[in-house]
């Protein structure tokens, strides 16, 4: 048996969170328990690029598979990546210690316990990634929800009760009937391993149903529409690591779940509700674009945006092409960056002058011209200009669904611009115009470790977006593979109708 | 007598029982005395059923008594739970001074009450086990006699099951006159035919023991006797006596009635559903933590009745496997309820854990373990127990009641998060006293690391239970 690669980039975290624990550390600043968290966390990070680096990106299997009796012989600890996991296990491993070297700007009291948090979240979120049986997925899944509602409520702002038990309570009623269909395919079809799932496939007559059920629960995480409700309040209470972390990672597990399990197990049921996640993707992208224009607040603005730009994801994934869906992950390693990268810099100007009202912002540009341009170089990401990541995604989505549908194309195209408006528009009044407020004069350029962690952050969203290449290779033999056995079944089932 | 062998727990705890007695009456002051050996006692008793348990089943004095696998492993829970109770609560009745011979003592005589109860193979020995451990409970639920919530919460208890066993009664005697025999194998080859009057006795029986479990709508009592008694009571009430009830319901429901299943699984079923809804909701507008205990014990108790209204193996070792889970659960929510002492004086509001986690944070860690896992969220134990009931529900392809049963948890959550919430995200209150008895914590940790690491080997208890086949 080879190195647990997997089962070590997950539990990584853990160990480096019980060190953390059962250590006392000097002083009242806690400054060891940081690096120490700092260095498992770049040390994970360089596991996952050795780990993509030994990654072959032309099998379409799944590797580095670990299989381990787990529960009794029915249900296996099985993990393995293939292309279309790989690059979120990267995405995550490269945005926590971002995170972490971003902590002592936000969090003043407890930091001990914020990291400890933080670590095991990263255990969870690595894990939902891994994970190659339903049991098991479902498991990292949700145990997610803890330290995510502990970040929320304990260093939250004002309304962080009602918003940690929004977004806990949310999340855990879409999921419940999720594990409902999981013991239901156990018993249908007898195992809940993936691999084997995708080679036994799930007789059509149950498909609607537990795609129903496993809808509700990535419906609710994506965040689509109508239920996106708790992500705004979820985002404009958390400290700014929290609101990284949830738009970075925690929205793309729904995402990853959809093609991993909507799409590959349940094909014939998705066919069926295609036009259903159509039009509340494209709802997502509209309405929500609309809402973001009339924001006041720049991380809910930042929120909504992000159900925008999930729309364009859940859109782009049902279009069930080649471009469509290869669109659909390059998208969500773009927002996770860009959406990373812009709550980082809400989070840099509201330290310094503790509001996030736009209005109380303005002619940023004169003080503080490094901010002004690396916020640029974010907002140009999150509007899809051509040279960004944002560009390739939203122009791949946009392709397959041309292929498929031209009406809901042009719609969606709809939301480019106004997705433009709006974060020009943030631009414009924050960073721009005259400085009205006076209490600005006395705000800082940025400090080296918000460089460092913005930098970090501009480097990827310009390399990828002008040479997208090295992405793109990981996820296409995978994505290919997805498609055809989707298509196959698709074709099986029409023919047995015949 | 060749078979004495096999009840010489029963008699152990009997002779113990009434040695304890006589050294009470006649050495003043030995209360603390009496309560240490008792436990001891429990120690003993606890080997002594471990070393029978490799034993196939048993049928001892005219096939009235049955030691199987099943009673066996109840027994073992049973007892040491009792040991973890007592040591627990040791501390707890010296400061609100009730330590009394007597309280040990009923505590043992009705431990011994409900292993006869697990046990038995006939409705008499049964009656007689039921009653032997209500009676020790009504007392003990009084015990703190000059508190009046105390008192009522006894007299409550005893008029409120008085009128269940009435009721027991009365279904047992119904199933007597129309099967013929009292014995549960005899009523099971007797009962093959439909008749209203064994129908009717089903009913009227499992009104009785759905009131022994608190399950809905035979909860009344339990809030009330929950909050009146002493904690360490409570403690006692939310752990031993159901298992010894779910164990007789197993019992009841699949040798004698087990021909009668059409009959009592739609009752089961609805008992169940009602239990986990009401349990969740009722909970949410509670101040104090006993009480609130009190509800959420009622929604569990319908999660392992949910078990049980399946029809197979699966599903009874599935609520087995529950009860185990929710007694570790129990013992480390109330071992951090004994830690909240401060100048002898127990608090059990949940205000009064507001901003617990500053100064204390790894009670209030613990308390985030016990109540996450209450709520059944993964990867903690608790989602295993949920996990398997679910498993064994749905494959007799009762979805209503798994729908139903998994949204109720999401009610349940808002209550347990509330709790959470106020520990970690509230401001504090004053410091409590941090020296605790070495059992609590000793009880705390082994509860608390259990639950955690329950997800490394989560199979353990399914394959201790697998033993277990009714059908």
């Amino acid at each position: 048996m080879n190195f647990p690669i997997l089962s070590s980039l997950i539990l990584l975290p853990t160990i480096g969170a019980l060190f953390i624990l059962f250590t006392k550390s000097s002083s009242g600043k806690y400054q060891s328990s940081k690096y120490v968290a700092l260095f498992i966390t770049l040390a994970n990070f360089l596991l996952s690029l050795y780990l993509w680096h030994v990654f072959d990106k032309n099998s379409v299997d799944f590797q580095f598979v670990e299989n381990r009796e787990w529960l009794s012989g029915f249900i296996n600890y099985k993990v393995g990546i293939d292309g279309i996991s790989i690059l979120f296990v990267i995405l995550t491993t490269f945005i926590t210690p971002i995170c972490i070297i971003s902590v002592n700007a936000t969090i003043k009291n407890r930091l001990k316990d914020f990291l400890i948090a933080i670590l095991i979240m990263e255990t969870f979120m690595i894990g939902v990634f891994c994970s190659l049986d339903l049991v098991v997925f479902y498991l990292f899944f949700e145990a997610g929800l803890i330290p995510m509602f502990l970040i929320i409520g304990i260093w939250g702002g004002e309304r962080r009760v009602y918003s940690a038990f929004k977004f806990f309570l949310y999340t855990l009623l879409g999921s419940v009937l999720m594990l409902v269909a999981i013991i239901a395919i156990y018993w249908i079809t007898g195992t809940t391993d993936v691999e084997k799932l995708y080679e036994l496939g799930v007789q059509v007559e149950y498909q609607n149903l537990l795609w129903l059920a496993f809808f509700s629960s990535f419906a609710v995480k994506t965040p689509m529409w109508p239920v996106h409700t708790w992500l705004p309040d979820a985002h404009v209470e958390a400290p700014t690591v929290g609101s990284v972390l949830l738009a970075a990672i925690l929205l793309k597990m729904a995402g990853y779940g959809f093609i991993r399990f909507s799409l590959g197990l349940f094909p014939i049921a998705s066919e069926n509700f295609t036009m259903l996640v159509y039009v509340l993707s494209l709802i997502a992208i509209i309405y929500t674009s609309l809402v973001a224009l009339m924001q006041e607040d720049m991380k809910k603005l930042i929120a909504y945006s992000s159900v925008a730009h999930m729309g364009f994801v859940t859109l782009g994934i049902f279009t069930m092409t080649q471009q469509g869906i290869e669109g659909s992950i390059f998208q969500m390693i773009s927002h996770g960056l860009v959406s990373a990268a812009l709550f980082l810099s809400v989070g840099v100007v509201y330290e310094r002058h503790h509001t996030r009202l736009i209005n109380k912002y303005g002619g940023l540009v004169s003080i503080m011209p490094r901010y002004a341009i690396v916020f640029m170089v974010f907002t140009l990401g999150a509007l899809g200009l051509p040279g960004t990541t944002g560009f390739i995604g939203e122009f791949l989505i946009l392709m397959g669904a041309f292929e498929k549908n031209i009406l809901v194309a042009m719609i969606a195209s709809l939301g480019v611009i106004l997705g433009a408006a709006y974060m020009l528009w943030l631009f414009k009044r924050v960073v721009f115009g005259e400085m009205n407020n006076h209490e600005l004069k006395g705000m800082k350029d940025l400090k080296t470790f918000e460089i460092i962690t913005l930098s970090a952050l501009v480097i990827p969203i310009l390399f990828f977006g002008f040479y997208p290449e090295p992405l793109m290779n990981s996820i296409e033999a995978s994505v290919e593979n997805t498609l055809n056995m989707y298509n196959f079944d698709l074709i099986n089932n029409l023919a047995s109708k015949d | 007598m060749e078979n004495f062998q096999y009840i010489l727990p029963e008699i152990f705890i009997s002779v113990s029982i009434m040695l304890f007695l006589l050294i009470g009456v006649f050495k003043k002051n030995s209360a603390s005395l009496i309560y240490n050996i008792s436990n001891i006692s429990l120690v003993i008793l606890l080997s002594l059923i471990i070393n029978l348990s490799s034993l196939d089943s048993i049928y001892l004095f005219n096939n009235s008594y049955l030691i199987d696998n099943l009673s066996n492993y109840m027994k073992i829970m049973l007892v040491g739970s009792g040991i973890f109770v007592m040591l627990t609560g040791s501390k707890y009745i010296q400061v609100i001074n009730l330590n009394k011979i007597e309280y040990p003592i009923l505590i043992l005589s009705s431990i011994l009450g409900m292993m006869i109860m697990i046990s038995s193979n006939d409705l008499i020995v049964f009656y007689m086990g039921l009653e032997l451990q209500s009676l020790a409970l009504y007392v003990l639920a009084s015990f703190n006699r000059d508190n009046l919530l105390s008192t009522e919460s006894g007299l409550k208890y005893f008029v409120l099951s008085a009128l269940s066993s009435g009721l027991l009664l009365y279904g047992c005697s119904l199933t007597y006159g129309f099967s013929e025999s009292t014995n549960f194998d005899q009523i099971l080859i007797n009962s093959t035919e439909f008749n209203y009057g064994t129908t009717f006795g089903i009913v009227f029986i499992l009104v009785g023991l759905a009131f022994k479990i608190s399950a809905v709508p035979f909860h009344m009592w339990a809030p009330d006797v929950y909050q009146g008694s002493p904690t360490s009571v409570t403690l006692f009430f939310a752990i031993l006596p159901k298992i010894a009830a779910l164990s007789v319901f197993i019992k009841f429901l699949y040798t004698p009635f087990a021909n009668m299943n059409d009959q009592w699984q739609t009752i089961i079923v609805f008992i169940s559903i009602a239990s986990m809804i009401f349990g969740a909701v009722a909970a949410i507008g509670q101040k104090n933590l006993k009480r609130l205990i009190a509800y959420s014990s009622i929604s569990h108790m319908g999660y392992a009745l949910a078990g049980l209204s399946t029809v197979s193996n699966q599903g009874i070792q599935s609520s087995i496997t529950y009860i185990s889970i929710y007694l570790v659960m129990n013992l480390a929510f109330f071992s951090c309820l004994f830690m909240l002492k401060r100048n002898d004086k127990y608090y059990e509001d949940i205000e009064d854990l507001s901003g617990l986690s500053k100064k204390h944070p790894v009670l209030s860690f613990s308390l985030l373990i016990v109540l996450f896992s209450l709520a059944g969220i993964p990867p903690l134990a608790g989602f295993f127990a949920k996990f398997y009931v679910f498993l064994s529900v749905i494959e007799q392809s009762m979805y209503f009641l798994a729908i139903v049963g998994l949204l109720a948890t999401v009610v349940a959550a808002f209550y347990y998060l509330r709790i959470i919430k106020i520990i970690y995200f509230d401001p504090e209150k004053e410091e409590y006293e941090t020296s605790h008895n070495l059992g609590l914590k000793i009880t705390l940790a082994i509860s608390t690391i259990f639950i955690l690491a329950y997800f490394m080997y989560p199979s353990g208890i399914t394959e201790i239970v697998s033993k277990i086949t009714m059908i």
